[in-house]
């Protein structure tokens, strides 16, 4: 069931219908998905969340065309998932993988400018600036841009990925564990960067966490995946009300009582 | 529906005369070819500019306009907030671009510096690896059962017995090809006889170990480097660094003994079959029949050649170990370092082959011949 009634006269900027995914071994076959229907509203911050296995990063993949469902369509924003991969596709959809991806062969800012340089029509000095602008919006020093990624910390690294992936404005940003692996320091600081981002560029977010503390700080909207769909999708409060074992261990157990302590803190994400 | 192409027109004099930026200024549109020179050359002195009506506005296209502004607000400026707003941030993170560094011939000095203390710590590198290896075979001789035997059998069949194949082949085709070109010359002066000699001694004493030390050394020195170079990049070798077992005695010392004893045995092989390559081909084309071929073989070589080529395809082995070790161990954990240890891996462990193969021919030139 989606919860959350489509906002009026929107197309949705990504639309999953009927998916199934199978994932065959030579010993059994493996059913990740199976009917799961999603869809994402333009402007929203939707998290992701489900138990290990239950096929959160899989789902991010096949938004991005990067693997084919076995059943089912997915579109995004109006177009079949699987011609994303062509020419100018940072430019619709922008992706932060979970240990960044950065190329580790470029410098941070080679690697930022990347997208843009690859067109081949925009003439050096214009690229080096747009990137160097796009590294300073994510927080970097200038100083940073001829750093190599092996150089970097963890939170830089994160920092350099997502300007990479928002260095051609693209509307829709997808995010894979983006706080896994900071310190918390370094964790508040990149939410604080990413709702800044929503914020002012105006992105549609998806995000795959297990952290409670990003989740409930930045989601707008919840879609919880357990039995091989989405169980419930909705604003927080509504998914935490929401009656089925893994919701109950995941936000109440011990863990769980300080995100939703955050929760109260931050009443505007219900 | 609209076109979406980026462009600049101006509005009538009437209306304020202002540049009206219109279609989708974005990265995307700007990947059109040479739409950047015609928004150049529409580019006029007017009064200011509108952008109010254009779709989109993002901030390369900000970038682009904000550089032909001379990097300055200017006078009269009609935009939306949204649009203003990423003006704002462009303008606020532009910075001047660093001076391009100037060749020099103190650059030029430093960079030959730096590249003499590169050679030298290479060498020196390579040296305290050789000398790890010989204290980490000490220790394996007073306590055996320690080695690390299963890994020794391992790289053992797949250094040796997977190149089998592809050994024989290369051995074959070149004996069968040095056979026909030698027989063509020696049919001229009727020493037809001769092509076992020739044969005999290029094969067993040279050919055969040189083929087979390059052909391993292409095939297993460069996945050594690979192997050992990615388990830097995955920090796999601090790991084992941090259980303090040894690098030299866990990964060179099992590669440099399978590859010590797998590389005689496959110079063997290849020499084989480059003899039986030259044997057909001496039968087809002069006449030689096997059975005179292998009766007249051991008459022509002197066993010591063959007792040279094993002892020298031993000393090969050891080389293509420590050189493909060498460069894993010195891959920084970064792709270009990987693919450059690896290439610098096969170049180098080819050349030291040769080098070493001409140290031999210098030093035994009177053995067996």
């Amino acid at each position: 069931m989606d919860a959350a009634a489509p906002p009026p006269g929107q197309q949705p900027v990504v639309d999953i219908r009927g998916l199934s995914s199978v994932f065959r071994t030579p010993e059994k076959r493996f059913v990740v998905h199976e009917n799961l229907d999603l869809a994402v509203w333009p402007g929203e911050v939707l998290s992701i969340v489900g138990g290990s296995g239950t096929g959160k990063t899989v789902l991010l993949r096949q938004m991005l065309g990067l693997e084919t469902p076995a059943r089912g369509e997915i579109s995004v924003l109006g177009q079949p998932a699987s011609e994303l991969g062509r020419r100018g596709a940072a430019s619709r959809i922008g992706m932060l993988f979970q240990h960044g991806a950065l190329f580790s062969a470029f410098s941070v800012l080679d690697n930022i400018a990347f997208p843009l340089r690859e067109l081949k029509t925009l003439p050096p000095v214009l690229v080096r600036e747009a990137a160097m602008v796009k590294l300073q919006m994510v927080g970097l020093k200038p100083e940073d841009a001829d750093k190599m990624p092996a150089d970097l910390s963890g939170g830089m690294i994160k920092r350099a990925a997502l300007a990479r992936a928002l260095v051609m404005d693209p509307p829709l940003l997808l995010l894979d564990e983006p706080t896994a692996g900071l310190d918390p320091e370094s964790s508040d600081g990149f939410v604080a960067l990413l709702r800044s981002l929503h914020r002012d560029l105006a992105l549609t977010v998806v995000m795959v966490t297990h952290d409670l503390d990003t989740l409930f700080e930045l989601s707008t909207r919840i879609a919880v995946l357990a039995d091989r769909r989405v169980i419930v999708s909705g604003p927080p409060r509504e998914v935490i009300a929401f009656q089925h074992p893994f919701i109950r261990d995941f936000f109440l157990g011990e863990r769980g009582q300080r995100a939703m302590e955050l929760l109260r803190e931050y009443p505007f994400a219900v | 529906m609209p076109d979406p192409t980026p462009r600049i027109e101006q509005q009538p004099a009437g209306e304020g005369g202002r540049l009206l930026i219109l279609g989708q200024w974005t990265a995307a549109q700007f990947a059109r070819p040479r739409l950047l020179r015609s928004l150049e050359r529409s580019l006029v002195p007017a009064r200011g500019w509108d952008l109010s009506r254009a779709e989109q506005l993002d901030h390369v296209a900000a970038q682009w306009l904000w550089d032909r502004w001379g990097q300055r607000w200017p006078q009269d400026l009609q935009a939306l907030p949204t649009q203003r707003a990423v003006l704002e941030r462009v303008a606020r993170f532009t910075c001047p671009r660093p001076p391009r560094q100037r060749r020099s011939w103190r650059r030029a000095w430093l960079g030959l510096g730096a590249g003499v203390l590169r050679v030298g710590n290479h060498v020196r590198n390579f040296t305290e690896l050789a000398g790890e290896l010989s204290i980490n075979l000490l220790r394996l001789v007073r306590a055996p059962h320690t080695g690390p035997w299963r890994d020794f059998s391992g790289h053992l069949y797949r250094i040796g017995g997977t190149a089998l194949p592809i050994t024989a082949l290369v051995g074959f085709l070149i004996g069968v090809v040095l056979a026909y070109l030698t027989s063509q010359q020696l049919r001229q002066f009727g020493a037809d006889a001769y092509i076992v000699n020739i044969l005999g001694i290029a094969v067993i004493r040279e050919l055969g170990p040189m083929l087979a030390a390059i052909l391993i050394a292409g095939r297993s020195g460069s996945a050594i480097t690979a192997q050992i170079g990615v388990m830097r990049v995955t920090d796999e070798l601090d790991a084992m660094s941090v259980m303090g077992i040894s690098h030299a005695f866990r990964l060179v010392m099992p590669r440099a003994m399978a590859l010590a004893v797998a590389m005689p045995l496959i110079s063997v092989w290849t020499t084989v079959w480059a003899l039986g390559g030259g044997m057909l081909a001496a039968d087809v084309s002069l006449d030689i029949t096997p059975a005179f071929f292998m009766n007249a073989l051991p008459e022509a070589v002197h066993v010591n050649n063959l007792t040279l080529a094993t002892a020298k395809s031993v000393v090969f082995g050891i080389l293509i170990a420590l050189v493909g070790c060498h460069f894993g161990l010195r891959v920084k954990p970064d792709t270009q370092s990987l693919g450059e240890g690896t290439t610098a891996s096969v170049v180098a462990s080819i050349t030291v082959v040769i080098l070493v193969d001409a140290l031999f021919a210098v030093l035994f030139k009177n053995v067996g011949i």
